[in-house]
C-alpha cells in the first residue's frame, strides 16, 4: 500500500465525505415538499394552473433527489455502526431515542410521498390531494429535527453521569433537551428551507438567462425569491443565536472560528485574512466590536479566546474560512433577494437584465455552497472530540482492516450517484419542457 | 416479561416484515431482467410496474428500523457487529443504493435500458446474498477477539459450506416468494398471462427453497452441535411450517384460492423464522454477546418502547391507506388511476 493504515484517519474521511454528500440531498428533502405546497396552494387558491404545474413539476424531480437522499442515508446510518462502533456503544445508551424517532418520521414521510406522487390524478378536489402532502412536508422536518437533536448532543453532551466509566442516571428527554438543541434545530431546518427556495428561483433564473420569457418561469422566480429572502433574514437571526450559544456553551469553537487568540473585551470581527509564520493575523478585515456583539449581544463584553483551551484540544484553525464564507454568502443571499423583491415592486428595468438573471442564478449553488461550510465549520470546529468532553474522535472509530478500501468504494458509488442523479433531472425536463406541457394540459381539457 | 425478550422480539418482526416486501421487491426485479432475456417482458413488465412504484421507498425503511432500533435497544451490537461487518455490509449499502436510486431514475426519468435492467435484477439476488452473511456470523465461528476487539474470520467464513447454504437458501427463498406473491397480484388484476407464468416460477422455485432449508440444518449439525441441538429442541415449528409450505404448493398446483396461497406462505417463512430466532435465544453474536449483556439501560428502553408504540399508533393508519390505495384496490392493479 503506498500510504499507512490509519482506520481513524480513514474512517473520518470516509463518515465527512458521506456526509458532504447526503447532505445535498438531505437539505433538497427538508425543504422543497414545503415549496411544492406552497406553490400547489397558491394554484388552488388563485385557479392558476401555472403553479400547480410547478408543484407537479417540482415534485417530480423531487422524486429523483429523495432517491439518493434516502439511500445516502441508508449509507450514513449504517457507517455511524461500521466506522464509530465504539461511539455508538457510547451513545447508543443516551441519544438513541431521537434517532430511533427519525425512522419514525421517515416512514411517515415515505408513505405519503408514495400516495402524493401517484394520485394526482385521482381527486376531484385539488385541496384532498395538497392535504396528502403536510404529513411529507412535517415528515421530513421532523427527520430534520430528530437528527440535528443527535449531532447538538455530540456537541453539548447531557443527560448522564459517567462514574468509573459506567454510565449511569440515564435520562434520554434531558440528552435530547441538551443546550446546543434550539439553535442547531432552527438554523438546519431555516437554512433547508432558505437553499431549496434559492435552489428553485435558481433554476427559474437560469431559465430567463437563456431568453426564455414565459410568465411560468417569471412566476416561479419571483414566489421562490419572496420565500428565500423571508428564510434568509430568519437564518441571520438564527444565526445570530448560534453565536451567542457558541460563547456560552462551545467558546473554543467561535474563538477558532474568530481566530481569537486571547480573552478580551470589545473583542473585534475579523474578516478572511492568513495567519503568517508567527501565527499573527494578516489583511483581514477588522471590524470593531463585532465580535463582542455576536457573542453576548454587547459591543464591550468580554469574549473568551482560545487561550483558555488545552492546546491539545482546540479546533484546527482554517475553520475559520468556512464560518467567513457561510456568513457572507447569508449576507449576500439576504441583500439580493430582498432587492429583488424591491426592484420587481418598484418595476425597475434591472430584473429584466440577462446579467441579473445570471447573479440570481447563482443564489442556489451558493446556499448549497454555505450549507457545506456551516457543517464543516460545525464539524470540523468539535474536533478534536468526537462526544465534547468524554470521546475523542480517535478513541471513537473503528479498529477494523480495509476502512481504506471501503472509502475508495463509497467515493465511487457517490460519482456515479451524483452523475446520474444530474443526467437524469436533466433529461426529465428537457424531454418534457414547460410550454409541452402547459399545451399537452389545454388539449386534455378539450381548450383546442 | 423482560424488557429485552420485548425488545428483541419487536426488531424480529421488523426483519421479517423486511424479508418479506424486500423478496417480492428483489424478486420482481429479477423477473423483469429474466422476461427480457426470454422476451416475455410484455407479459410481466406492466405487473411489476404497478406493484413495485408506490411501495420501493417503504421498503427500505422497515431496513433502516431495524438497525436503528438494534442500535437503540443493544448498544453492544454496534460494536461487535459494526467492527466485524464493515467490509460485507458496506458491499450490502452499494448493491441497495445502486438498485434503489436507479429504481427511481428509471421510472421517472430516463428511458429502459437493457444493461441497467440486468444490473437491477442482479444486484436484487447479491443483495440478500451479502445480507445474509449477518446471520452466518452470529452462529459463532467466524469472529475472534484479538487484543479485545472483534475480528472477522474472512478465510474462514468463505470457505465454509455453512456460508454458501444460507447464501443460497437467501437467494431462492426470494426468487419463492416474490413468484407467489406475484401470482397472487396478477390473478386480482385478472392479468392470465402474467399469472400463469409466475405460477410456474413460483413452483419452479418452491423445491430449491426446501432443499436449502434442510441443507442448512445438516450444515448446522457439523458447524455448531450446540446450536443445532437447539433447533432440534423446537421441531414442532419448523414441522408445522412445512404443513403450511405444503398447503402453499398444493393451491398453487390446484390454480386456486392464490391469496391464500401466499398467506399460508407468510405463516410458513414466519414459524421458521420466529422458531429460528428462539433457537438463538439468548445469543445476539454467538457466544460472545446474549441479549441480556447487550442491553441498554432501563430508562432508554423505556422510552424506546414509548416512542415504538406512539409512531407505531400513526403508523398503521397510513400503512392501510398506502394498502388501501394500492395494493387492494382492485382498480388500480387492474390498471386505473
Ligand atoms: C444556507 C446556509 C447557511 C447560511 C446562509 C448561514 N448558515 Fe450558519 N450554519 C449552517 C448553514 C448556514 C448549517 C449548515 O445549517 C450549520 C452547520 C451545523 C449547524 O448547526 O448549522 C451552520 C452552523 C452555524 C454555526 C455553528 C453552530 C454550532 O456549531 O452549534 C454558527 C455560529 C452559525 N452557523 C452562524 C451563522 C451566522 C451568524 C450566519 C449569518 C449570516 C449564518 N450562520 C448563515
Ligand atoms: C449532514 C451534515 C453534516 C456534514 C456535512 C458533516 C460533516 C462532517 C465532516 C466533514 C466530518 C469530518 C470531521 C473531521 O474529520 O475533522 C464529520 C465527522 C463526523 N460527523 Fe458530521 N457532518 C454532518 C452532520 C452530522 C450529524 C447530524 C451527525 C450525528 C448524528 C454527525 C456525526 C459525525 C461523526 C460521528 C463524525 C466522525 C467524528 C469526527 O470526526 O468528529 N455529523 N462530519
Ligand atoms: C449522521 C447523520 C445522519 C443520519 C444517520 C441520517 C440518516 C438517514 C437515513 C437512514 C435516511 C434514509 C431513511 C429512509 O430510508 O427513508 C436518510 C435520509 C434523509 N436524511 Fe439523513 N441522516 C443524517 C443527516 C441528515 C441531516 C443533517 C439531515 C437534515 C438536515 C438529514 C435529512 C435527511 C432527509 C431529508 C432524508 C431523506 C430524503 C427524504 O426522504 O426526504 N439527514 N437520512
Amino acid at each position: 500500500m503506498f500510504w499507512e493504515y490509519d482506520p481513524v484517519t480513514f474512517s473520518r474521511t470516509l463518515t465527512g465525505l458521506t456526509l458532504a454528500f447526503h447532505i445535498i440531498y438531505a437539505t433538497i428533502g427538508v425543504g422543497i415538499p414545503l415549496m411544492i405546497a406552497i406553490a400547489q396552494w397558491i394554484g388552488i387558491k388563485k385557479n392558476d394552473e401555472h403553479y400547480i404545474l410547478l408543484a407537479r413539476r417540482w415534485a417530480r424531480g423531487f422524486v429523483i433527489t429523495v432517491a439518493v437522499g434516502v439511500v445516502t442515508g441508508t449509507a450514513i446510518g449504517l457507517q455511524l455502526s461500521l466506522l464509530w462502533p465504539n461511539f455508538m456503544e457510547l451513545a447508543g445508551h443516551v441519544i438513541a431515542l431521537p434517532l430511533f424517532m427519525e425512522t419514525f418520521a421517515f416512514f411517515f414521510e415515505a408513505i405519503f410521498l408514495g400516495i402524493y406522487l401517484y394520485t394526482w390524478d385521482r381527486f376531484e378536489n385539488q385541496k384532498k390531494h395538497l392535504l396528502l402532502l403536510i404529513p411529507v412536508a412535517i415528515g421530513a422536518a421532523f427527520s430534520a429535527f430528530f437528527i440535528t437533536i443527535v449531532n447538538a448532543f455530540m456537541n453539548t453532551p447531557q443527560g448522564f453521569d459517567l462514574v468509573n466509566g459506567a454510565l449511569v442516571n440515564i435520562d434520554p428527554i434531558a440528552a435530547m433537551l441538551n443546550p446546543a438543541m434550539p439553535t442547531k434545530v432552527a438554523h438546519v431546518l431555516s437554512t433547508a428551507f432558505m437553499t431549496s427556495a434559492f435552489v428553485l428561483a435558481s433554476i427559474a433564473a437560469f431559465r430567463l438567462f437563456k431568453g426564455n420569457n414565459h410568465v411560468y418561469h417569471k412566476k416561479a422566480l419571483f414566489l421562490m425569491m419572496k420565500v428565500g429572502f423571508i428564510f434568509s433574514v430568519a437564518t441571520v437571526i438564527v444565526g445570530d443565536f448560534s453565536g451567542k450559544f457558541l460563547a456560552e456553551y462551545q467558546p473554543e469553537k467561535l474563538a477558532a472560528a474568530e481566530w481569537h487568540f486571547e480573552t478580551e473585551e470589545e473583542a473585534p470581527l475579523i474578516l478572511y485574512g492568513w495567519l503568517d509564520d508567527k501565527g499573527e493575523v494578516k489583511g483581514g478585515l477588522e471590524i470593531p466590536y463585532a465580535l463582542s456583539i455576536l457573542a453576548h449581544g454587547n459591543p464591550t463584553a468580554e469574549v473568551e479566546g482560545l487561550n483558555e483551551t488545552p492546546e491539545e484540544e482546540r479546533p484546527p484553525l482554517f475553520v475559520h474560512y468556512f464560518f467567513d464564507l457561510m456568513v457572507t454568502i447569508g449576507m449576500w443571499l439576504t441583500f439580493i433577494s430582498g432587492f429583488y423583491w424591491f426592484a420587481v415592486k418598484k418595476g425597475w428595468k434591472i430584473i429584466r437584465k440577462k446579467s441579473f438573471n445570471f447573479v440570481l442564478f447563482l443564489s442556489g449553488p451558493l446556499a448549497m455552497i454555505a450549507i457545506e461550510m456551516g457543517w464543516f465549520y460545525a464539524e470540523f470546529g468539535r474536533q478534536p472530540w468526537i462526544l465534547r468532553g468524554y470521546m475523542m474522535v480517535s478513541d471513537g472509530a473503528t479498529s477494523a482492516g480495509y476502512v481504506d478500501w471501503m472509502l475508495f468504494l463509497f467515493a465511487g458509488l457517490y460519482i456515479v450517484l451524483g452523475t446520474a442523479s444530474v443526467i437524469v433531472l436533466t433529461k426529465m425536463f428537457k424531454k418534457n419542457p414547460v410550454e409541452q406541457e402547459l399545451a399537452d394540459h389545454a388539449y386534455e381539457r378539450g381548450e383546442w | 416479561m423482560d424488557l429485552e425478550i420485548i425488545g428483541i422480539s419487536v426488531l424480529w418482526l421488523f426483519l421479517f416484515g423486511y424479508i418479506i416486501i424486500a423478496s417480492i421487491d428483489f424478486g420482481a426485479g429479477f423477473f423483469s431482467a429474466y422476461s427480457e432475456l426470454t422476451k416475455t417482458r410484455h407479459i410481466l413488465h406492466h405487473i411489476i410496474q404497478r406493484y413495485l412504484s408506490p411501495v420501493w421507498e417503504v421498503t427500505n425503511v422497515f431496513l433502516v428500523f431495524f438497525f436503528v432500533g438494534m442500535v437503540g435497544f443493544f448498544p453492544s451490537s454496534a460494536y461487535y457487529y459494526g467492527t466485524v461487518l464493515l467490509v460485507p455490509v458496506s458491499i450490502g449499502i452499494v448493491l441497495i443504493a445502486i438498485r434503489g436510486s436507479y429504481y427511481a431514475f428509471q421510472t421517472y426519468g430516463a428511458k429502459d435500458s437493457k444493461l441497467y435492467i440486468f444490473l437491477y435484477g442482479v444486484a436484487g439476488l447479491l443483495i440478500p446474498a451479502s445480507l445474509s452473511i449477518v446471520l452466518t456470523v452470529s452462529e459463532g465461528g467466524f469472529v475472534d477477539i484479538v487484543n479485545d476487539q472483534p475480528v472477522l474470520l474472512y478465510e474462514e467464513l468463505f470457505f465454509s459450506p455453512l456460508t454458501w447454504s444460507i447464501v443460497i437458501l437467501s437467494i431462492v427463498s426470494v426468487l419463492y416468494i416474490s413468484a407467489t406473491f406475484l401470482t397472487a397480484y396478477a390473478d386480482v388484476a385478472k392479468d392470465e398471462a402474467a399469472k400463469n407464468l409466475l405460477r410456474k416460477y413460483a413452483l419452479a422455485w418452491s423445491g430449491p427453497t426446501a432443499l436449502a432449508a434442510g441443507l442448512i440444518v445438516l450444515q448446522m449439525r457439523a458447524h455448531n452441535i450446540e446450536r443445532f441441538e437447539n433447533i432440534m429442541d423446537l421441531w414442532w415449528i419448523f414441522a408445522l411450517s412445512g404443513v403450511f409450505f405444503v398447503i402453499t404448493v398444493a393451491l398453487l398446483l390446484m390454480r386456486k384460492y392464490y391469496s391464500t396461497a401466499f398467506w399460508s406462505l407468510v405463516i410458513q417463512f414466519a414459524l421458521a423464522f420466529f422458531g429460528y430466532g428462539i433457537s438463538h435465544y439468548p445469543y445476539l453474536m454467538y457466544p460472545y454477546l446474549t441479549i441480556y449483556d447487550g442491553f441498554t439501560n432501563e430508562a432508554m428502553a423505556t422510552a424506546l418502547i414509548v416512542a415504538f408504540i406512539a409512531g407505531f399508533a400513526l403508523l398503521i393508519p397510513s400503512l392501510f391507506l398506502l394498502a388501501r390505495l394500492f395494493l387492494f384496490n382492485k382498480k388500480y392493479v387492474k390498471g386505473g388511476k
